[in-house]
């Protein structure tokens, strides 16, 4: 099976029902996307694939074969962030930071759809996404400090 | 208070050998100096200059044994040494040490042996990440450990260069000669290795500090906002198996036999094997390893507590019983005159708190490897001395030869203070030496194998009169989360436990009649304790009860506890309340109600003002007003994160979370049953907080109690209706 992650292209031998979130993790060693609970309730695995955002966890391997996938690790990195991550440095958002890869990637998948969201947007896209710190003040603060920060490009 | 101290010492006396699990009085006097854990094996060119700093030729290490479960405790301990040593704490290397008496927790103690906890936590070197106690514990050490370093380097260089100390200063990790050559820390490490450490040094005035008290960076936030954060649950090593396992729901049940015929004809699995209460399997993928557990039949057998909650709180209620009682650190006046006052002007109410799972984010895992003589476990832990001994145990090895690498861990809120999962991996692993398994739980393991917060009763009274509070009569009853906790890691201690009542009994007024009373019940589910352990509960039962009274007393809430109010901090906090929320003229509308709490727990008390609007769909919170008082703020960003995050969780569990039993097991096991809060009922939330203490206190704990009963109370202000059982959306609805 060949796959598209993060520009680089993979070819595995793996079960079509593989949830693609096991292949990144224990397969290509890619470890952004976390487990948090197998069953699309936390969003903790998100991922983008071809820009939209989806549960790694849910969703088999077979389903995304030439999709473009892209993980928290190809968003951006520590020398060069996008602005999402950006963002969520300065607000400081993260506490124990399991789930913030995957508010990150939801975040920005959001902000391509709707560049300058109202808190009520931000909840309705992002609710999804479990935090069990209790960051989500500044998770909405640095949502609205990203789409500024992309607004002004 | 004689009976505070009666328990003290009695729990001192049995504490000491409990406790300490083998480790006996006199191995470490008091005096005694503690070994420095970083001298053995120390390479040539490496210098230890104190048990927390670490310099090579490298670089410098700096040693935070507290362990990050997401609080930031890594970065402020980095912070505290950094500020004296001179080095930027977001350009050197951390690392969480080795396990070592040495990094013993003095003040963890302190909440259940008041006036002790130094004493004992050095005496049995508890290495201990909890009570909201790493700043307290640390504040005074850490900056001394980071001067230590700093004169001892210095007096290298002064040595070296044959200069007066006097006239050296430091910057970044170099020590400046007065002719302003800059020599880095790394070059003088060898020698200053020989050189005798400085003795005490004078800590900088704070007046004069650059990091502490300022908007510091945390230390991971960079890694955690990159996906670069390497957590227990991502490590990976050559050659590694995966390894997960299924334990049977009723804890202690055991399995009475299983069928793994097709699970071990599925794809990549290794190996089936029987481990304690459970089956595991271990396979070249964890997705394999959980399909094939699933696909394993399993007959459980009956675990020793009742089938159903019904059957848990029946038995539960029936030990609200004068037989029962635990332990009463409070009876002020006599309650019993009670029994005289007209009926309108007292009140009768029960009230209950379900058990609660802690789901931490990443579930819990940990890689073992066992080789000839030697256990390599890498794991989040908030207890690493205690696995290390219980794994020497159960392998047969030294405790020297138990090495524990504790990891960067997705969340705990008190997970983390248990070790099964950690002896489960080691059973795996001893089964394939020489081959690093990562056992890792799936979500549901993690749920249905929690050891949760005590579910608990309380029955209250009170009376008023002239529009004042005159009686206040709390019974409290539960299972004894210490029993159970300390059951499972050294020994169970005897006599009162103070979690059945603390953030009830050792609140800061003094009415006329005040009582509160805990009953103990049966250990029914094994229990543990959860983010503000005790508190979590009594400071509902508390607070609601206060609020009834102060409403059939025709009182102001706030009025009414500055009344009573004994603590010169607390009362600063409720007048702040007051101010920032303009409490005494503002008026809310119609279908609002704005309600008030205040615990005081970790000893820190935190007030909670929330106001609420009745929407046609349901409760919504408009805002949540934090005040409080945390002694001296060290790090104000992450300060508020661990306020609101506490409140958060407060809330979110108070709304929406239980959990509930059937046929032995646990009924939630995911987290669309049981996720605590989310974004959309989040609500605004304005943090304010005083320095009047003269303590340096913590606050990962005290924003959780006064959240559920403050949001009770803004309830009735805006409804009339009285909620005194959680969570609050079975009786009324939330948007």
């Amino acid at each position: 099976m060949e796959l598209s992650v993060n520009g680089q292209g993979y070819t595995l031998d793996v079960e079509d029902d593989m949830p693609l979130l096991w292949v990144l993790r224990d397969e290509l060693k890619i470890k952004g996307p976390k487990y948090g609970c197998g069953i699309a309730q936390c969003g903790a695995c998100t991922v983008h694939v071809d820009g939209m955002a989806v549960r790694s966890c849910s969703i088999r391997v077979k389903s995304v074969k030439g999709a473009q996938i892209t993980t928290i690790e190809g968003l951006g990195s520590p020398k060069a962030l996008h602005a999402v991550q950006a963002a969520w440095i300065e607000k400081q958002v993260a506490q124990c930071g399991y789930c913030q890869a995957g508010h990150i990637m939801a975040a920005s998948a959001f902000l391509d759809m709707n560049p300058d969201p109202t808190d009520a947007d931000i909840d309705q896209a992002l609710s999804a996404n479990l935090c069990r710190c209790g960051t989500y003040p500044r998770i909405r603060a640095a949502v609205h400090l990203a789409a500024s920060k992309l607004r002004e490009g | 208070m004689a009976s505070v101290k009666t328990i003290a010492r009695r729990s001192f006396l049995i504490g000491s050998s409990a406790i300490a699990g083998g480790v006996a009085f006199g191995v470490y006097s008091y005096k005694k100096p503690l070994p420095n854990p970083l001298e053995t094996g120390l390479q040539a060119g490496e210098a230890a200059l104190t048990p927390f700093v670490k310099i090579d030729k490298n670089g410098v290490t700096l040693i935070t044994p507290r362990a990050d479960k997401g609080q930031g405790a890594y970065s402020i301990q980095a912070y505290l040494l950094a500020e004296e040593l001179d080095v930027d704490p977001t350009q050197v290397r951390l690392s969480p040490g080795v396990p070592s008496p040495t990094y013993y927790n003095s003040t963890v103690m302190n909440e259940g042996m008041p006036g002790m906890g130094h004493v004992i936590g050095r005496l049995m070197g508890l290495q201990i990440t909890g009570g909201s106690s790493t700043v307290p514990d640390m504040y005074e050490r850490l900056r001394r450990a980071g001067a230590v370093a700093r004169e001892t380097l210095k007096r290298t260089a002064a040595k070296e260069f044959n200069v007066s100390i006097a006239d050296l200063t430091t910057e970044d990790s170099h020590v400046i000669l007065p002719d302003a050559r800059r020599i880095p820390y790394t070059a003088l490490a060898s020698k200053a290795a020989k050189v005798k450490p400085a003795e005490a040094s004078v800590l900088r005035d704070p007046k004069t500090w650059r990091y502490l008290g300022k908007d510091i960076l945390r230390t991971d936030i960079v890694a955690k906002s990159t996906g670069r954060q390497v957590y227990g649950i991502d490590l990976e090593f050559d050659n590694m198996f995966y390894a997960t396992v299924r334990a049977n729901p009723g804890i202690g049940g055991g399995v009475k036999s299983y069928d793994a015929q097709a699970a071990r004809d599925m794809r990549g699995v290794l190996d089936i094997l029987p481990v304690k209460n459970g089956i595991a399997v271990v396979a070249d993928n964890t997705w394999r390893a959980f399909k094939a557990a699933e696909a394993i039949n399993i007959e459980w057998g009956v675990p020793p507590y009742p089938i159903n909650s019904d059957a848990i709180w029946s038995e539960m209620y029936a030990h609200i019983a004068p037989e029962f009682q635990n332990i009463q650190r409070l009876n002020a006046g006599d309650v019993s005159t009670i029994d005289g006052v007209n009926k309108a002007d007292s009140l009768a109410v029960e009230y209950r708190t379900p058990f609660l799972a802690h789901a931490p984010m990443e579930p819990m895992n940990a890689v073992v490897m066992i080789q000839d003589k030697r256990c390599d476990i890498w794991t989040g832990t908030q207890i690493p001395r205690f696995v290390q001994s219980h794994v020497a145990k159960q392998t047969g090895l030294k405790n020297k030869d138990v090495h524990i690498h504790v990891q960067a861990m997705g969340g705990s809120f008190g997970r983390r203070l248990e070790l099964t999962y950690v002896l489960q991996a080691v059973e795996i692993a001893q089964s394939m030496p020489n081959v690093p398994v990562k056992l890792i739980w799936s979500r549901e393991e993690d749920m249905t194998h929690d050891y949760p917060r005590p579910a608990t009763i309380a029955k209250g009274r009170g009376a008023v009169k002239d529009g004042k509070i005159t009686h206040f009569d709390l019974g409290i009853v539960g299972a004894s989360l210490t029993h159970s906790g300390m059951s499972r890691l050294a020994s169970p201690l005897p006599g009162p436990d103070p979690t059945l009542t603390t953030g009830a009994d050792d609140q800061p007024y003094a009415i006329e009649n005040y009582r509160v009373t805990g009953y103990r019940a049966p250990e029914n589910v094994p229990i543990s304790s959860w983010r503000s352990v005790g508190a979590s509960q009594n400071g509902f039962y508390h607070e609601c009860l206060f609020d009834e009274l102060v409403a059939l007393a025709g009182a102001d809430p706030l009025e009414e506890r500055l009344r009573l109010c004994t603590d010169a901090v607390t009362r600063k906090i409720l007048e702040k309340a007051g101010e920032v929320t303009n409490w005494s003229s503002r008026t809310l509308g119609p279908n609002r109600g704005r309600g008030l709490a205040l615990t005081q727990s970790f000893g820190v008390s935190v007030a909670q003002i929330i106001d609420i609007t009745q929407t046609m769909q349901g409760i919504k919170i408009d805002k949540v007003h934090i005040i409080t008082d945390v002694g001296r703020i060290l790090d104000p960003v992450n300060l508020e994160a661990q306020l609101t995050g506490g409140a958060i969780w407060g809330l979110g569990h108070a709304i929406n979370c239980e959990l509930t039993y059937e046929n032995y097991a646990a009924q939630q096991t995911n987290y669309h049953e049981h996720a605590g809060m989310r974004l959309y009922q989040t609500p605004e939330i304005e943090v304010t907080v005083l320095e009047n203490s003269p303590h340096i206190l913590g606050a990962g704990e005290p924003a959780v109690p006064p959240a559920a009963p403050a949001l009770a109370n803004a309830i009735f202000a805006a409804t009339g209706q009285r909620l005194r059982e959680m969570p609050f959306q079975k009786y009324i609805d939330f948007v």
